[in-house]
């Protein structure tokens, strides 16, 4: 794999930057993949817009933040409109469908995926905490950009006393993954 | 504890650094982006039965630190450029008594309290000049997250051998972004520690050198009594008014150092054989460097980079060679225009360009390109 550049985008407290070490970890630690994790905040902890992004390379990787996404994940509009410009052609949008819509030109060829993950996270494993490791699981079925077994051996390790939960929601992530790659919007 | 891979940030990477360097205090103020770096000794120094403790202020810690040092523990701070300012006087008095420290500084945007979250270059001639009077320091300038650990506990051994103020001076791109960190066995690592003094406490002279220009230095509490002071002394530690010892200790203080250049310089040569055109940069804009000589070679332009691990004392003799077997030199800054200054006084008469960006992105690889193509043009 050539340099693939994620980004991540959502409102600080979702779990953004969390859900980037993690999958950073999968990829560098279980994978064995050159990763760089990035993120940029302001000021204040809370509310704001927050981004995180991943650059996964089978060499080592020169400039540490994305320059140009190949992957977009998105969960809250302020963040998709703050963020999704650079987007690659023929690249993949994902976003949490109940937060955000696709209200601007997308380069040529991507393709959207819409996850409704806080729904899932919700209603489906009942904790809107998990939102983000819905959110993953659908990352990982939609680019393979990461392994899941690397996913799943890193949640354990992190977060022992979840284990069940967590496997739950990356699951039902899986599969909301699998369903939209049969049927992009 | 056998080696050991981590996915981790360059600040947890330095404070694992410092304590497999042997650092067992930390005397510091939080402070974005070095925060963590605390955060982290906090944690860990009690499980190492060292000590954290966190001051009213920067000029309280850094002072505590070379307290501890002198009480025989390897001791350090890490702050930002608004607590690198409040430093500065008692970087100059660990300077004038010999106390090694090892003083993290990650770069955020300035002057003042500038851009908290956003990194940038802006300290590097504060590091050596920052202090009053005519002295010597070292400062290590990392780009990657294994760096951090490495160059850390270079720091603490050169501090050690050297008995002075070292720096780290890391960008916050590179004390925020995480990667994998490999901690070696410690078994392995390479650790010095200072000089003790072998003559008898009578006949002991705390400031008298050996051939290296460097003092074995004694501890307090021990049997061997001494005085430490900012005013020059002499080598008994005497304050004195005479121009033959102030010109002694200046000229030492700057001699221990700079006699061992060659020793404490570091670079990295990447596509220098051949090259035509190099850049030299340090920090993350070294890595926008190294992507865009890539893209200049699959080009065709012959284009080189020399990596300064190293900022002082400035690696002169690998300037003027690169100078020599050259025809231009571009130096990329997440500042105004720093290290460029001495570049240009060991490249020249080869040109040296200058690129500023004194702000939280760096030069992106596209940017160091196009100036490698315009100077190609030339």
């Amino acid at each position: 794999m050539v340099r693939y550049g994620v980004r991540i985008g959502g409102f600080g407290g979702q779990g953004i930057v969390t859900m980037a070490v993690v999958i950073g970890e999968a990829s560098a630690l279980f994978d064995k993949k050159y990763v760089v994790q990035t993120q940029s905040y302001g000021p204040e902890a809370r509310g704001g817009a927050s981004k995180s992004e991943i650059v996964i390379s089978d060499e080592e990787v020169d400039y540490p933040k994305v320059l140009a996404p190949d992957v977009f994940v998105v969960m809250s509009r302020a963040a998709y409109l703050e963020y999704v410009h650079g987007l690659k052609e023929n690249g993949i949008l994902i976003i949490d469908s109940d937060l955000v819509k696709v209200e601007t030109e997308l380069p040529k060829g991507v393709k959207v995926y819409s996850i409704p993950a806080t729904r899932i996270a919700d209603q489906e494993v009942r904790s809107k905490q998990t939102a983000n490791v819905v959110m993953m699981g659908a990352f990982a079925a939609i680019t393979k950009a990461v392994s899941i077994e690397g996913l799943r051996h890193q949640m354990e390790e992190r977060w022992p006393k979840f284990v069940k939960i967590n496997h739950l929601a990356l699951d039902l992530g899986i599969k909301a993954g699998e369903k939209a790659l049969e049927a992009p919007s | 504890m056998p080696e050991r891979t981590m996915f981790t940030m360059g600040d947890i990477a330095c404070a694992e650094g410092a304590l497999s360097a042997g650092c067992r205090y930390f005397g510091g103020y939080p402070i974005t982006p070095a925060t963590e770096i605390a955060e982290w000794m906090a944690v860990r120094m009690p499980e190492l039965s060292g000590a954290y403790v966190q001051y009213e202020d920067e000029i309280a810690s850094i002072t505590s630190v070379i307290g501890a040092s002198w009480a025989g523990i390897k001791a350090m701070t890490a702050t930002s450029g608004p607590g690198a300012s409040l430093m500065m006087e008692a970087v100059g008095l660990a300077v004038m008594t010999e106390t090694p420290i090892v003083i993290v500084n990650i770069m955020r945007g300035g002057p003042s309290t500038g851009q908290p979250t956003r990194g940038q270059q802006g300290d590097v001639l504060q590091a050596k000049w920052g202090s009053h009077g005519d002295y010597q320091i070292i400062a290590l300038t990392p780009a990657s997250v294994q760096e951090m650990f490495d160059l850390t506990v270079r720091a603490f051994n050169l501090s050690e051998k050297y008995r002075v103020p070292v720096f780290l001076l890391a960008d916050e791109i590179v004390g925020h972004m995480r990667e994998a960190l490999v901690i070696p066995d410690e078994k392995s690592l390479k650790l010095v520690s200072r000089k003790m003094p072998k003559s008898e406490p009578s006949e002991y002279l705390p400031f008298k050198p050996d051939d290296d220009l460097v003092p074995p230095m004694a501890l307090l509490g021990t049997k061997y009594q001494f005085y430490a002071t900012g005013l020059t002394h002499d080598e008994r530690g005497y304050p004195t008014d005479s121009d033959e010892v102030q010109i002694e200790l200046v000229t030492r203080l700057n001699e221990k150092i700079l006699r061992h250049i060659d020793e404490i310089t570091e670079v990295e040569r990447y596509f220098l054989d051949d090259a035509e055109i190099a850049i030299v940069a340090y920090g993350t804009p070294a890595r926008s460097a190294r992507r865009a000589v890539k893209d200049a070679r699959a080009k065709g332009i012959k284009a080189g980079m020399l990596r300064l691990k190293t900022v002082w004392p400035f690696p002169e003799e690998p300037i003027a060679q690169l100078a020599s077997d050259v025809k231009h030199i571009i130096v990329p800054e997440q500042n105004m225009g720093q290290v460029y200054y001495m570049v240009r006084a060991f490249a020249a008469p080869t040109p040296v360009h200058l690129m500023t960006k004194p702000a939280g992105t760096p030069q992106l690889p596209d940017e160091i390109l196009r100036k490698i193509m315009e100077v190609h043009a030339k």
